[in-house]
């Protein structure tokens, strides 16, 4: 054990130590003031970010008198435009769900991680509180000095700014939020003359505080720490898969522009001067290769593409690009992604199930319970009879009268307490009691199949049928 | 933590070293832990002083706990009181309704009719079905075990259309409210054995007038000219397919020799009590009972329907199934 051991280096060993400065892991301890440079990918990112401007103002809709999509779950039904859905409907939500899970896994197949890059609400709300703290403090470079400053009036006077439009929008953010849930209008009544539920402030006050420090300080610590999403999606993308690349055999090996802005022969493109990492919102070196932290926004395309044009090189040594493609591998089309058309595959069965959900809802909605003790009973004439409990739910806006009918079920029945049409209140289950009474010389079997139909009196096309058993004594 | 880079920064540790080299540190836990540490510390002593916490009980008396400034001392009973004063609240509106309303006028209102059904299934559960049979199915008394003359149902079946006393809501209600006492005399003096015998088959064939000993011995007196009863004293129809006593020839004969409730020893007991002296229902829970018990499926209807306006009327307000001898 105590004998020395001599090393010899064999090769470039030693260039190894000076690879363990490079990887640093990003906790946070240093806020990211990220540069903001216009750009194409710049551009698509304020479009597709401006699509959550549906969720600040849609539930302000009207259709018909009422809002026009509501999910009231204080009365267990959502409201979408016509549509009303119920609990019983509730398993297209299931669906709806995969429907959501398979679009995301198909765009990350084929284009990495597009959501968390364009649309995903941290990513947005973060560009939006990153922008209102650039118009209120200034470029990253005054940023970083305003947060080694000692405190003074101005500095005083830009932080409480910056934090009270922060807040101002967390809490527009939580009113948004909840007011899909309940009456948009009568909502801001009842907010401005404090009057909400205690469910609706605790929903806005998380919701608030929610936006205001995830958005205002965790910010790219979320995609990093907590989001199970970034960790999720990574295993969907494969070699074929289009992401925000560089391009090493082009980059490399990287060095600063010198004088006159001449480039030393034998050097890459990358003149290293670090805005793809000045540009970035997560704080990544994309030149470090596909990585946790990339959230796959493009933002460092347009940072690199612009520098290119300024020391007359091509675009697009940081591109969207497969591994494959990095890799002189034969670039397969799009319809060779098998994985792809998987995900599509599920999403069109999700969504076949969803429309004929939607075109089957009907507007009622039939249970029939056979009483069980007894199953049967013998009148004074021999016949025989069974009770059967009906349950019509209503599903739409108004009361509705229903006639009942049977189909099967024993020769000569006859159904009692059908003479007259039955009131079914709309929005809930209605009950009444239905009598089949048989004579006993036509029944055939102890159990006989029959079929029941509710319809309405006005439309018997609006209908909803129901199959349970006659039950006879053993024959 | 097995990349844990940090020395023991000098803190000691237990001394007891496991695998060669693991240690204990004696480090505090952290202040905020110590604070919860504490603080539940001190609200075991609250919470044990605010509720009745001490199991023993000295001559009747015990430690009822100091209890919380709005809501005073906590005792079990009053939390249920109040749970059912939430209940109450909700059934009001309810039992205020059915106060003054008739049996007939409850069965034509169809949200209340509904909302009697649920409580009389606990009701009738609670003070019917022991003779009646759960859901008014009936109990039937065979074999062995029960004496001749227990032979039979103990209690009509409720769900059928043959009623002694009458199927309208009303007679039922009467039913509950006062009780029933069926009257059959003893017959075994006035009948030979062979008219017994010719009488006996008769009754089991459905069609007791066929034999004019069914006149001539008097039972007409009761049954009717033809045998179908008379709901008015409760006697039974013998031309249905119903038996309220054992309906096997010598079941019949048993009936016949020692009648129903006529003092012989051997006689049938069919006493139905009278619900009003037994004071256990109210007068609602007896409306209740009977609009319950007229749903089964055999109710009688009005011969003119109670209220027409409503326009859902229950089910089976409507059926008039008029009892058809075959």
């Amino acid at each position: 054990m105590s004998e020395p051991v001599n090393k010899t280096e064999v090769g470039s060993v030693t260039g190894l130590y000076s690879e363990h400065v490079e990887w640093s892991t990003n906790l946070g301890d240093a806020t990211i003031h990220a540069k903001r440079m216009p750009g194409r990918f710049r551009t698509l990112k304020y479009i597709t970010e401006s699509f959550w401007l549906i969720f600040f103002f849609g539930a302000y809709l009207r259709w018909n008198g009422k809002q026009a999509i509501l999910l009231d779950v204080n009365n267990r039904q959502f409201h979408i435009f016509n549509l009303t859905i119920l609990p019983q409907d509730i398993w297209m939500v299931s669906l709806l769900l995969l429907l959501l899970a398979m679009a995301l896994f198909a765009i990350t197949s084929v284009a990495s991680r597009v959501f968390c890059g364009f649309f995903c609400f941290q990513t947005a709300w973060v560009d939006l509180f990153t922008w209102i703290e650039e118009k209120i403090e200034g470029n990253p470079n005054k940023r970083h000095k305003l947060d080694a400053a000692p405190w003074n009036g101005d500095k005083i006077g830009k932080k409480v700014l910056k934090h009270v439009i922060w807040l101002a929008i967390s809490i527009f953010t939580g009113i948004s939020f909840t007011i899909w849930f309940v009456d948009a209008f009568q909502y801001w009544r009842d907010f401005l003359s404090f009057n909400l539920s205690m469910l609706e402030w605790v929903t806005l006050i998380s919701f608030t505080m929610g936006t205001y420090f995830l958005a205002g300080f965790l910010r790219e610590q979320t995609c990093l720490w907590l989001c199970p999403y970034a960790r999720i999606q990574a295993v969907m993308a494969d070699s074929q898969t289009i992401l925000p690349a560089y391009d090493v055999s082009r980059g490399e090996p990287r060095g600063k522009l010198r004088h006159a802005g001449k480039v030393v022969e034998q050097q890459g493109d990358c003149i290293d001067c670090f805005q793809c990492v000045q540009v970035c919102p997560t704080g990544v070196d994309i030149r470090d290769g596909q990585q946790l932290g990339c959230i796959t926004c493009g933002l460092c395309l347009d940072a690199c593409d612009s520098v290119m044009d300024k020391i007359g090189r091509p675009r697009g040594l940081i591109r969207y690009a497969s591994l494959d493609e990095l890799e002189g591998r034969p670039v397969k089309k799009l319809y060779q992604h098998p994985r792809t058309w998987v995900y599509v595959t599920i999403l069109l069965l999700a969504l076949a199930g969803i429309i004929y959900g939607l075109n089957h809802l009907g507007s009622l909605t039939l249970r029939v319970a056979p009483e069980r003790q007894p199953l049967f009973v013998r009148m004074s004439d021999g016949s025989i009879q069974n009770k059967y409990t009906f349950k019509v739910l209503n599903k739409t806006d108004h009361n509705l009268q229903v006639n009942v009918k049977a189909d099967g079920g024993i020769k000569g029945q006859q159904l009692v307490g059908i003479e007259k049409p039955k009131l079914v209140t709309h929005g809930r289950a209605t009950s009444f009691t239905i009598f089949v009474k048989a004579p006993e010389e036509n029944i055939l079997k102890e159990v006989t199949k029959i079929v029941f139909r509710v319809e309405n009196t006005e439309d018997p096309t609006m209908a909803a049928e129901y199959t349970t058993m006659f039950n006879a004594p053993k024959r | 933590m097995s990349d844990n880079q940090n020395s023991a920064g000098g803190v000691p540790t237990t001394g007891h070293v496991w695998d060669d080299d693991l240690g204990d540190l004696v480090n505090q836990p952290p202040r905020w832990w110590m604070l919860g540490l504490t603080a539940s510390a001190v609200w075991v002593v609250v919470y044990w002083l605010m509720y009745p916490s001490i199991p023993f009980a000295t001559s009747g008396d015990f430690f009822k706990g100091i209890g919380l400034p709005a809501t005073g001392q906590w005792t079990a009973i009053k939390e249920l009181a109040e749970d059912q004063a939430v209940l109450d609240a909700v059934r009001k509106p309810y039992e205020d309704k059915l106060k003054d309303m008739t049996p007939a006028a409850i069965l034509a209102d169809s949200e209340l009719s509904e909302y009697v059904t649920r409580s009389g299934k606990v009701l009738f559960s609670d003070n019917c079905a022991g003779c009646h049979g759960q859901n008014g199915v009936g109990s039937e008394q065979k074999g062995e075990k029960f004496a001749v003359r227990e032979q039979g149902l103990m209690a009509p079946v409720l769900l059928d259309d043959d009623w002694l006393f009458g199927g309208k809501v009303d007679d039922i209600h009467t039913s509950i409210v006062g009780g029933r006492q069926g009257m059959m005399m003893a017959h075994k003096d006035m009948v030979s054995d062979a008219e017994l015998d010719t009488l006996a088959n008769a009754v089991a064939a459905g069609n007791p007038a066929s034999t004019p000993l069914f006149a001539e011995k008097g039972c007409t007196a009761c049954h009717g000219a033809d045998g179908k009863g008379v709901a008015a004293m409760g006697s039974a129809n013998l031309t249905d397919k119903i038996w309220r006593f054992d309906g096997s020839l010598e079941g019949i004969k048993h009936t016949i020799r020692f009648g129903v409730n006529s003092g012989d020893p051997m006689a049938r007991v069919a006493v139905m009590p009278n619900f009003t002296t037994a004071g256990k229902l109210s007068e609602v829970d007896m409306k209740k009972l009977a609009v319950y018990v007229y749903k089964f499926g055999g109710g009688q209807a009005e011969a003119v329907a109670p209220v027409a306006e409503v326009a859902a009327v229950s089910a089976v307000a409507e059926a008039a199934p008029a009892p058809e001898a075959k």
